[in-house]
């Protein structure tokens, strides 16, 4: 038989064992050590400063900084489940927006649902309990993720890149020609969803609720990256025909990284929708794919916190551009291909390349 | 005699007008080294590619340890026993040489659909991969990035990977090219140390490792196996020195 047991394959011990084995062994660094502390500190200054941008902002009488905040946190929480599947798995993917729109329009379906008191399909009623929406967002992503991954991920290059576009051009067309739903002017969500106990209509509340679904998500983020999976994951990237070779069935690893990256995107598209009380086919349209795309590789692909840092930095041109000049994108174009070309590893790049310079 | 671990049956592969295994038999026994020597053009690497699904052969049969293998990935052959290291190496060059062979350690243990723990901090993986690096000779450069390390050393992890995934039978394809002669000589001592222990089958173009290690030779030329036998038979034999040895001298 070619089969054995489990016990038998992980007692497969090496067979040559001297004591240069077991002192490299006994030598061997296990853990990682200094470079986590210094990365620990950073997340907890800016964790400090975000958890206080809402009491600076009401000193400085700056409230539009706070719901600036909140669309950059929203975003990085998309961003950076796009990175799980194209900065960490290698799958370039031109239709994550497919699943950000998802996410908004779950929200915005189920509201529209419970104002108008009928039930969708005749069975599922509509809410407008935050915790319900969301979990259905994700849930709902997470569903069109592994459909269009399973059948987008048998392919690779250039005609995955296509595949994943059309997907998301195919979804964009389904909600504009869904009269029934707002068609091409979309849904408004007339008061944002309720979370028992707060009031989600003060805006910085909505802050401190996507501030801590944005803390969470990029721990959970945090544990998968260094995870037996999101080892295998990187593996993939970096040669698949090697990760087989070793007995990894790639496709299952690619398909479940796929699903969670969608998912993460539909929770940001729930948040989204309720931030802006508005969903519309332009969220599910291939430039806010594109838009994702460039916040990861601006950030740094492949990285924890690279994504956030390239939507943050996107939104903030992207606003201060548009109040100075309509013709913005004239000024961000060149600035995103200047920081493309200088520095590899976008954003997260240039911060890594300093405190490099500042150990000497 | 009892039957091979390995057994190759009437394997045929065709690119177009050119055949590269023309009906191909070989077996390989457990423990044996088997040699597979030829020139260039002759098939060699296509065989292995066909042995580790990689690529679909027309016809003939693969058995591993007597069970036709014919449908199964190259996943599910890597984890029922078969392993192969690349001519042209194939390694995961942004992370450590450690890195390399644990995650080879990780897929023998089972599914990694694990996203808690930290795979780095795992000490059973960690201690196994660094017993199979210092088994290729390379436990002095765990923490080093595959894509600093030297040629001959990348051809070591190579080895250490394959060795990771603990098969039954080790495809080593190309295991000396490119090397040094220290080095050839440090990979020759290795794969001595291993002979006996794993069965192997070794393509290989150098003719010193080959005699230092095969139990048993055979020779392709255009994808036709000419010549099976023991090394002295096959140095002897006529046909074999004016298609290849002869060539070489």
């Amino acid at each position: 038989m070619a089969e054995r047991t489990m016990a038998e394959r992980t007692m497969a011990e090496p067979t040559v064992v001297d004591q240069n084995i077991a002192e490299a062994v006994a030598s061997a660094k296990i853990g990682i050590g200094g470079r986590d502390a210094v990365q620990l500190g950073l997340v907890l200054i800016a964790l400090a400063f975000l958890v206080s941008l809402p009491f600076i902002a009401r000193a400085l009488d700056a409230s539009t900084l706070v719901t600036l905040a909140t669309r950059i946190m929203i975003f990085a929480i998309a961003a950076a489940s796009l990175n799980l599947a194209l900065g960490i798995g290698g799958m370039v993917s031109f239709g994550h927006a497919a699943f950000f729109g998802i996410g908004g329009y779950v929200v915005g379906i189920l509201y529209r649902h419970f104002v108008s008191g009928e039930a969708l399909f005749g069975f599922i009623s509509g809410t407008n309990q935050l915790v319900i929406t969301a979990a259905a967002a994700i849930l709902v992503s997470g569903l069109a993720a592994a459909l269009f991954g399973a059948l987008s991920l048998r392919t690779s290059g250039v005609q995955f890149i296509m595949i994943t576009l059309a997907f998301a051009q195919m979804l964009f067309f389904l909600f504009v020609s869904l009269t029934a739903y707002g068609g091409d002017d979309g849904l408004i969500v007339r008061r944002r969803n309720v979370l028992p106990g707060l009031d989600t209509r003060d805006d910085a509340t909505f802050y401190f609720i996507c501030l801590a679904v944005a803390v969470i998500f990029f721990a959970l983020l945090h544990r998968i990256m260094r995870s037996r999976f999101g080892v295998v994951l990187g593996g993939i990237r970096q040669n698949e025909r090697r990760m087989a070779s070793i007995g990894i069935p790639t496709y299952s690893y690619k398909l479940v990284a796929f699903v969670i990256s969608g998912m993460g995107c539909g929770l940001a598209g729930a948040l989204m929708a309720n931030f802006a009380r508005f969903v519309s086919p332009d969220m599910l349209h291939w430039m806010q794919s594109g838009e994702l795309m460039i916040m990861v590789i601006l950030g740094g692909a492949g990285t924890l916190f690279g994504p956030a840092l390239g939507a943050a930095l996107w939104i903030i041109l992207e606003t201060s551009l548009a109040a100075w000049t309509e013709h913005w994108q004239f000024v961000l174009g060149p600035v995103i291909i200047l920081i493309i070309l200088f520095f590899r590893g976008g954003l997260h790049g240039i911060l890594t390349t300093i405190r490099g310079n500042a150990h000497g | 005699m009892a039957e091979a671990l390995l057994s190759i049956d009437g394997l045929v592969k065709r690119f177009g007008g050119l055949i590269a295994s023309d009906h191909v038999s070989l077996d390989v026994s457990a423990g044996e080294v088997h040699a597979l020597i030829g020139p260039n053009g002759a098939g060699k690497t296509t065989l292995i590619s066909q042995l580790m699904g990689e690529l679909a052969p027309d016809a003939g049969t693969i058995r591993l340890a007597g069970a036709d293998i014919a449908g199964m990935s190259t996943a599910a052959r890597a984890y029922n026993g078969l392993a192969r290291t690349f001519q042209i190496t194939q390694l995961l060059d942004e992370y450590s040489s450690l890195d390399n062979v644990a995650l080879a350690v990780q897929a023998r243990a089972g599914h990694s659909f694990r996203f808690w723990s930290d795979a780095r901090r795992s000490e059973p993986l960690r201690k196994t991969a660094i017993a199979h690096l210092a088994q290729a000779g390379l436990a002095a450069r765990a923490d080093v990035r595959a894509a600093n390390l030297a040629h001959g050393e990348r051809k070591q992890l190579e080895l250490a990977v394959a060795l990771a995934a603990a098969p039954r039978i080790l495809l080593l394809d190309e295991p000396m090219a490119g090397l040094g002669i220290g080095d050839s000589q440090q990979m020759i001592e290795i794969l001595r140390g291993l002979k006996g222990k794993l069965a192997m089958l070794l393509v290989e173009h150098d003719m010193d490792a080959v005699f230092a290690l095969a139990d048993r030779i055979s020779v392709l030329v255009y994808g036709r196996v000419i010549a099976s036998g023991d090394p002295e038979s096959i140095r002897a034999n006529a046909e074999v020195r004016t298609a290849y040895l002869g060539e070489s001298e």
